[in-house]
């Protein structure tokens, strides 16, 4: 660290000395391309959560006066078949991609993390059988494992997390589990044993806060493939139905028939879900060379 | 003083690919209140399966207590359910561990782990564990206790954790606390600060202590009584005093012998304990020192001394106990 010509003692004091601002620059500085991921998040969550107040139409009214618009001044990315604003869909359909990629990525990574550090845990005949049920789930293709559910469960937003939610499960349990395995062989569980600590306990108080690092880093992955398969299934009809805006409902409307007369109708969904996924995943493996000890930089 | 802790032929064994390991084969000994006893032996004689046994922490597979009673303020710890045994560990059974850098957890602050066993165990405020956490610090030692609640395993030195690991072990007021080899991990300085910590807690608040160790310097100097294990087997036990000045077991012996000594010529050379200890899956039904035994007889192959009286209060496994003191005598 000392013989690195560019150290700045200032970067490397205690944090929680420093203002927020300071704090921000430091991370902005080491991992540009992360901060960049996160900025883009940023932006698609603010303009969720803003969404009527930026947008002057209704996102699902039609017009059937300014149908397939080009992009101009009142529709800054034209407007549809039906002429509703792309943008407004978009910036709606922002919701859409946030929650369901939020919802599914949370619910399946919580409940992976508790299924695998348990597994680990307890070991023996438990662990294998689990993980034995955990290889049958994961044999299943994701978007092949989602289709299936869809097709059980029906369409719509709530179906649509169910169905991203499981396959989720699997891949999160078992990454958890061989990071909770190492730990399953360090002295404190027995010590929290010693204690008198009931299992349940040991897992969630103990185990839990331990494999955390390896979990963010799969939830921040999650929420991209998760943004991306809601997109797929929708695209595909099995997911969130009309008028609901959403981005793959958005291309799938657009991309056949109009790819040549009025091709803004697919690019501009295209883009945002490009960006989004782009976005969080630079972020996430910001987050993961901010955490895996075994990358950080000398 | 009545007895505390009573381990009546209790046998553990791990199931391995190579056989059955006869980890501890049929230990017999008790501890009174307030009274510290020490177990020592070489690595692998069992002493820590035997000591993880009692709070019934041998995990399985491998390893099973497979027959045995140990009888603790009058219940048979070996028969309990796994809920009644959780309300034993930890509040009338406290435990130090060997590794102090490892056996505390790393992302939980050292007020947290201490104040997470008082509640649990006594059900109290937050308030009353902090102040008690406190208070447990102070006991053990610490420096500024109230800013140590809120620091991480890792602002604190090895000495400084065993220290938090005694007021862990102390913080349910147990009847007894476990040491499983308390200061082996730790520099000589830090050892003997350690050891005189735990011997003037432990006789203050009448705590009974189990010492489990290999160093011979820590028995002599902080227990009451002593059991030499070997191979699984306990083969002498008496007052720490005669076991050091009269050793009646060749391998207390051999092992007295191996140590360096203040009180000896600088240039005497020191006498190792010859061969390995033997393989835990194959004993036979002689004795299992006898082939590294010096004095050993051609009874030893085909039975497994049972402990002889050699003294008040002092046993030890073998038939030549008799040669074993007079030898001693003569060499002293």
């Amino acid at each position: 660290m000392a013989a690195n010509p560019a150290y700045d003692p200032a970067l490397d004091a205690p944090a929680e000395k420093q203002p927020l601002a300071t704090r921000l620059m430091y991370l902005v500085r080491k991992q540009p391309l992360g901060a960049a991921g996160a900025f883009i998040v940023l932006i698609m969550v603010l303009s969720a959560i803003f969404a009527p107040v930026l947008s002057p139409y209704d996102p699902t009214a039609n017009d059937f006066a300014a149908m397939a618009e080009a992009p101009s001044g009142a529709h800054w990315l034209g407007t549809d078949q039906f002429g509703r604003d792309l943008l407004t869909r978009i910036v709606f359909g922002a919701r859409t991609a946030l929650v369901v990629g939020f919802a599914s990525a949370l619910v399946g990574g919580i409940i992976g993390l508790v299924l695998g550090v348990a597994s680990a845990y307890f070991g023996g005949r438990f662990d294998l059988l689990f993980q034995r049920v955990m290889d049958v789930f994961m044999a299943f293709p994701l978007i092949i494992m989602a289709l299936a559910v869809v097709s059980i469960f029906g369409t719509g937003v709530q179906n649509v997390i169910i169905a991203i939610t499981i396959p989720f499960i699997p891949r999160c349990a078992r990454v958890v589990r061989s990071s909770a395995l190492a730990l399953r062989e360090i002295p404190y569980i027995d010590a929290a044993r010693a204690c008198g600590y009931s299992h349940t306990r040991i897992i969630l108080r103990h185990m839990v806060p331990n494999v955390m690092a390896p979990f963010l880093i799969m939830i921040t992955a999650f929420v991209g493939q998760a943004i991306l398969l809601e997109a797929s299934l929708s695209y595909l009809g099995l997911g969130v139905q009309e008028p609901t805006p959403a981005w793959g409902l958005m291309l799938q409307g657009g991309a056949e028939e109009y790819a040549e007369s009025a091709p803004w109708i697919a690019i501009f969904p295209g883009l945002a879900i490009t960006l989004a996924v782009f976005g969080f995943n630079l972020f996430g493996d910001a987050v993961r060379d901010v955490l895996d000890p075994k990358l950080r930089s000398q | 003083m009545a007895t505390l802790l009573e381990v009546d032929n209790l046998q553990t064994q791990f199931l391995t690919s190579a056989g059955i390991v006869k980890a501890v084969d049929g230990i017999s000994y008790d501890v009174e209140e307030g009274e510290t006893v020490a177990i020592v032996g070489e690595s692998g004689c069992g002493k820590s399966v035997g000591a993880l046994s009692i709070m019934r922490l041998i995990p399985w597979p491998p390893g099973r207590i497979i027959g045995g009673a140990v009888r603790f303020q009058g219940k048979d710890l070996v028969k309990l359910s796994d809920a009644e045994m959780r309300h034993v560990r930890g509040k009338e059974i406290g435990m130090v561990f060997q590794e102090p850098m490892t056996s505390l957890n790393p992302v939980l602050t050292i007020g947290l782990q201490i104040t997470e066993t008082v509640r649990h165990h006594l059900g109290v405020t937050q308030e009353e564990a902090d102040k008690r956490a406190i208070e447990l610090l102070g006991l053990v030692g610490i420096s500024e206790p109230e800013r140590r609640l809120k620091q991480y395993p890792h602002h604190l030195s090895g000495g400084m954790r065993q220290r938090v690991m005694i007021a862990l072990a102390l913080s349910c007021e147990p009847k007894l606390i476990i040491a499983d080899e308390p200061t082996t991990a730790l520099d000589v300085t830090i050892q003997a600060q350690i050891l005189e910590l735990m011997k003037g807690l432990t006789r203050r608040l009448g705590v009974a202590l189990i010492v489990i160790t290999h160093n011979l310097g820590v028995v002599a100097r902080y227990a009451d009584r002593v059991n030499v294990m070997y191979a699984g087997k306990i083969v002498e036990r008496g007052r720490a005093h005669d076991i050091y000045h009269r050793p009646s077991h060749p391998y207390t012996l051999a092992l007295l012998k191996s140590v360096p000594r203040m009180d000896q010529p600088r240039k005497a050379k020191l006498d190792p304990v010859e061969g390995q200890p033997p393989d835990l899956t194959r004993l036979d039904e002689g004795c299992s020192f006898r082939p590294r035994c010096r004095f050993k007889v051609e009874h030893c192959e085909r039975e497994f001394p049972p402990l002889n009286s050699v003294a008040p209060g002092h046993v030890a496994a073998c038939f030549e106990t008799a040669r074993v003191v007079r030898l001693e005598k003569v060499a002293s």
